[in-house]
Formats: C-alpha cells, sequence, structure tokens
C-alpha cells in the first residue's frame, strides 16, 4: 500500500475561496454571487480583492441563480456561493431552467455538503446533492476529497464552458493530495494499485478509502483505491480498467446510496461488465446533528466500513 | 407617422400569425399572445437598439430581452420573425417535432434572439437584472427589457429580484408586466390579488410608470419613451401595462378562457375574419 502522509487538517471550502481568490486576479471575467454565508464559503478574500466583481444577494438563493445565468449573457463566468443544500434541491427548478437548459457557463459552488455539516443537522445535511445534478443533461459534478484538490478544481472548472456543480465540505479534513497539483475534469486519480477489489471513493471519503487500504493491507488485501473527484462526466476507462483486473468493487461516498457515484458506477458495470459491487454511502435516512466523526461512525461512514464492505464483497467475487 | 402604420399592419399581421401557429397545432397560448401584440411590436419595431441580422448570445452593445413568461412564445416569435431574426417562414414549424421553436422558449436549439429559456415562471426578473449588472461591468450603455405577466407575480423569486434590484440601483432596466387581470384558473383578484401593484412596486423602491392602453401602439411607445427618462437615475423602472388578454379577436377577450387554448377551423376563421391581411401569411 502506497504510503500517503499529510502535514495539516485543512477544510475543503478553504481550498475553494483560495481557488476563487487566486481566479479574480488571473480571469477579469470571474465574477462570485453569495446568499449571505460569505465567511462560511470563505468568499472574503474575493470579496475584498473584487467588490467590484462580488455580488451579496442576500437570503434569496433563487434570485441568486437567476442572477448568475443573467451574468453570463455578456462573458462572465460566475461563481454562486451558499451552502449545498441552498444549491441544489432549494433552487432545482431555477438551475435546470435558467442555467442547465439554457446552457449557462454557470460555477454552482456548494460547501457543507452532506453529514459533516455536523451539529446543524438534517434540515441543512443534504445527502441528494449528486443525485439531483447528475440528472441534469451536461451539469459537470465535482466533489474534490481535500484542500488542496479543491482548490485546484475550483481554477480548473472557471476553464470548462459549461454549467458545473463544485461541491465541498465544512471540516478539516487530512490534506494530503500535491499542491498546486494539476486537476483534470473527469479523469480519475489512481491513489493505489491493487488486485483484490477496487474502492472508488470521492470527496471526504477518499482519505477514508486510503485509511481502510491500510487496514486491508494489514490483512493481506490488496485494495486498488481511486479517487472520483469528477461523478459527472465518470471516468468509465479509467473504472472498467481496474474492475478488469480485480472483479469486485466498493464505492465509497457522503450522500445517499441512492443516485450517487455508486448508482453511476453500478449503471457503468451493469452495462459494460457486471460486477460484484457494494455501497458505503448513507441508506435511505436522513442526517442529525452530532460532530461529524459522530456522525461518520453512526452511519456507516467510516474507513472500517469499507474495510468491511470489501470483506463481503470479495466473497460475491 | 408612416412608421407608426407600419407598425400598425405588422400588429394585424402577428395577430393573424398567433391564431394560425397554435390552431395549427391545436395547442399554445393565444390570449396573453394577443394582449401583448403592441408590446412586442413597439419594443422590437421602434424601441430597441438591436441587431437581428447578427444575433450573438453575448448581445454586447445592444439592448437586450427577457421574456419570463415564456408561454406567451407565439407572439415573441412572430415578431421576432418578423423583426429579422429568422425566417417567417418557420413560424409554421411552431410546436412541431424538431423544431426550434419549441412550445416555450428556449436557446436549447439555437434560435436566434432568444437568450433564455423560460417558461418555469418567476425566473426572468432574476435572469434581466444579472444581465443589466454584465452591461454595467462591461461599460456597456444599453438597456435591458423585460415582460412578465400579472398571474407570473405570484411567484416568489420575482419579489427577491425585486428587492434585490432596488437595493442594488440596477437602473439599466425596464421591467413591464403584462396586467390583464386574468391567468389560467380565473381573475387574478380571485385566485392570488396582487392588491395595489404599483404601491407594491413603489414600496420596493422601483420608478413605476402606469399605462391603461397597452393595446394603443402609439401610448405604449410613449411609456417605452417616459420610461427611458429615468433610466440611470438609482431605480429599476417599472411599467404597469393594462392589457386585454386576447385582444383583436372578439370572442377571446373578457375571458380567461383563452388562456392556453387553441381555436378550432370555425374559430380560426372567425379570427382571421376580424384581422385582415397586411404583409401577408407565412
Amino acid at each position: 500500500m502506497k504510503k500517503y502522509t499529510f502535514t495539516e487538517k485543512k477544510d475543503t471550502r478553504s481550498g475553494f475561496g483560495a481557488g476563487l481568490s487566486e481566479l479574480g486576479k488571473i480571469n477579469p471575467d470571474v465574477v462570485a454571487l453569495c446568499a449571505d454565508l460569505t465567511g462560511s464559503l470563505k468568499m472574503d478574500a474575493f470579496q475584498k480583492e473584487h467588490p467590484e466583481r462580488f455580488f451579496q444577494v442576500g437570503i434569496a438563493e433563487a434570485n441568486m441563480m437567476g442572477i448568475a445565468a443573467g451574468l453570463t449573457i455578456g462573458g462572465k463566468i460566475p461563481f454562486t456561493g451558499t451552502f449545498a443544500n441552498f444549491s441544489t434541491g432549494r433552487v432545482y427548478d431555477q438551475i435546470r431552467q435558467s442555467i442547465a437548459y439554457s446552457e449557462k457557463n454557470v460555477k454552482i459552488c456548494a460547501s457543507h455538503a452532506g453529514l459533516t455539516l455536523g451539529e446543524d443537522g438534517a434540515t441543512h445535511q443534504i445527502l441528494e446533492d449528486i443525485g439531483l445534478m447528475k440528472m441534469l443533461p451536461h451539469m459537470v459534478v465535482v466533489n474534490p476529497c481535500d484542500y488542496n484538490q479543491t482548490k485546484a478544481a475550483t481554477l480548473a472548472i472557471a476553464k470548462h464552458e459549461g454549467p458545473v456543480y463544485l461541491r465541498f465540505g465544512r471540516p478539516a479534513v487530512p490534506n494530503f493530495t500535491e499542491t498546486n497539483g494539476t486537476f483534470e475534469i473527469g479523469k480519475a486519480v489512481m491513489l493505489n494499485e491493487g488486485t483484490d477489489v477496487t474502492i472508488i471513493a470521492t470527496g471526504h471519503l477518499v482519505w477514508k478509502a486510503i485509511e481502510a487500504g491500510e487496514k486491508l493491507a494489514g490483512k493481506g488485501i490488496s485494495a486498488e483505491i481511486i479517487n472520483i473527484h469528477t461523478i459527472k462526466p465518470l471516468d468509465n476507462e479509467a473504472i472498467l480498467k481496474s474492475v478488469r483486473k480485480t472483479r469486485c468493487v466498493v464505492t465509497a461516498e457522503e450522500h445517499q446510496m441512492n443516485g450517487g457515484l455508486g448508482d453511476s458506477v453500478a449503471q457503468l458495470l451493469s452495462r459494460h461488465l457486471p460486477t460484484p459491487q457494494e455501497f458505503v454511502a448513507v441508506n435511505d435516512s436522513f442526517g442529525e446533528s452530532g460532530t461529524p466523526d459522530e456522525l461518520m461512525t453512526k452511519y456507516g461512514l467510516d474507513s472500517i466500513n469499507i474495510v468491511q464492505a470489501v470483506e463481503l464483497v470479495m466473497k460475491r467475487k | 407617422m408612416a412608421k407608426i402604420e407600419e407598425l400598425k399592419k405588422l400588429s394585424t399581421q402577428v395577430r393573424r400569425d398567433i391564431v394560425r401557429m397554435v390552431h395549427a397545432v391545436n395547442s399554445g397560448h393565444p390570449g396573453g399572445s394577443l394582449g401583448c401584440v403592441e408590446y412586442f411590436v413597439a419594443l422590437y419595431g421602434e424601441v430597441m437598439k438591436h441587431n437581428p441580422q447578427n444575433f450573438t448570445m453575448d448581445g454586447k452593445n445592444e439592448d437586450l430581452f427577457f421574456l419570463s413568461n415564456g408561454h406567451i412564445s407565439p407572439v415573441y416569435y412572430s415578431v421576432l420573425a418578423h423583426s429579422g431574426y429568422f425566417p417567417v417562414k418557420e413560424l409554421n414549424t411552431f410546436r412541431k417535432i424538431n423544431t426550434r421553436l419549441q412550445g416555450h422558449p428556449t436557446t436549447h436549439d439555437g434560435l436566434p434572439g432568444v437568450r433564455i429559456a423560460s417558461g418555469s415562471l418567476g425566473q426572468g426578473m432574476s435572469v434581466a437584472i444579472g444581465a443589466a449588472l454584465t452591461k454595467k461591468l462591461n461599460g456597456d450603455n444599453h438597456t435591458v427589457y423585460s415582460l412578465h405577466g400579472d398571474g407570473e407575480l405570484q411567484e416568489g423569486q420575482i419579489w427577491e429580484a425585486t428587492l434585490y434590484a432596488a437595493a442594488n440601483k440596477v437602473d439599466n432596466y425596464i421591467a413591464t408586466v403584462d396586467y390583464n387581470g386574468r391567468q389560467i384558473d380565473g381573475d387574478v383578484d380571485k385566485i392570488l390579488s396582487l392588491g395595489n401593484l404599483k404601491a407594491k412596486f413603489e414600496a420596493f423602491g422601483w420608478t413605476v410608470l402606469e399605462n391603461h392602453e397597452g393595446n394603443n401602439l402609439e401610448s405604449v411607445i410613449t411609456s417605452f419613451n417616459t420610461a427611458k427618462t429615468y433610466l440611470g437615475k438609482g431605480k429599476p423602472i417599472m411599467v404597469i401595462m393594462k392589457t386585454e388578454m386576447g385582444q383583436g379577436v372578439d370572442y377571446m377577450m373578457g375571458t380567461h378562457k383563452w388562456h392556453g387554448s387553441a381555436p378550432n377551423d370555425e374559430q380560426l376563421k372567425k379570427a382571421l375574419d376580424q384581422l385582415p391581411v397586411t404583409l401577408g401569411d407565412y
């Protein structure tokens, strides 16, 4: 098992904030909108550096999505910022009609996704956002795993013409990917080559997958670990290549089992390479208040759950 | 006045187009379309500086229009075609399979003149505000226009946008409400009354103009010209325009029943008898 280390834990939302600030300096067409969560989204730097390109819309997310769509007409590249819940479910029809169907170059940037939002509880812990967004035709869905990768993803999506959903989170998590690394939309990242099982993880579950890989190595199981930072378009080739070798797969995500990364992988495999698969995801449930670690344990999204899923799926080969 | 006479002829032809388009596919929304003919003819024929022959999505250095109540697509399409955005004969494809003239307007099929999809109501004001903000950022001193149904104002997003535009002094923007008092289920006053609409927009901080003759072409042009004098003065501008749903076809007036119903063959003949050919049918 390849060794991964980190020097500090950082929140992915700060990676977004840093990326947005950098974009502000290098791309004069980038504009940003926020619905009264500037501090939470770490958009303060951009706001301070480019006040004329920052639009505080207040607690009015539907209006924010519409204004963002309009801002593209004339060449701006709007980045909207609010919690994932208010970036998707609350404004689904606005995104569907004014952005996705209208083919507008809007970047929907969503923080506090999933259970790790923590103590605020289920009203704010959206676990359906990946599914909602990936169903929209031509929407790109990106869920990076740590600070560095979120910053890189923020820079990369500005260069992509078309709507993008960028999902990140609140808690500080191990920052282990390369500083100023490259980010290619739709390109899987191979973290560890293995032969017994393929673990496909996204977002905060990527580090959990690495931890699981180490535990599995101790048990003599060789896990291939893939970081899927782009759920749509999915890197079909990378997944099929790995699964042809390992012949079983575990998907891991901080999302509902229905509609998430696991579904996308299952759809791919059922069409091209039917394969035993286990899902580490929230099973048809809302979240609740608690610390991020407590919630990840209670809802079965920890490294031990990945280990158990691997042991189960390997028996099904 | 020669031009006014031409625009009046165009208005009659547009009304013929509307009833023929919805009749041909036995679907669509003739009522609101007929009521907004003068608005569209004035806007595209007299008021806006625009480039029909060289349409670009970005629309830099020209005025922009956004239709928020997308169901009145027949009048929009007819006026766009007669303005030169696409061939008039393409009106014949309205709502048919593989058409660019979808039931509700869309950018998806590349129809020149359309810059946003609309149909799900309440979204167009936000989009227009965004486009107006980009014009300001680009130093583009042109105006953004939008049209909304009165029933559409029941959507909450409209009021988010109304609040935003005033608070942020979006003053390169002229919105209009088609105040015909009717929606699918009946009179707006009975479904969900808008109360004193003028007072509402004024309370939100807009400059509000009223036009009680929204089917009088000269009056509509005068309203636009008056509205333009308020541009750049720190407030968004709203024109509350009283129209008659179904205007120009006697049996479609005075009722909400033709909001979304097409005439049959006999009804079409009766409508066309009231609307002489002026510029030629598509």
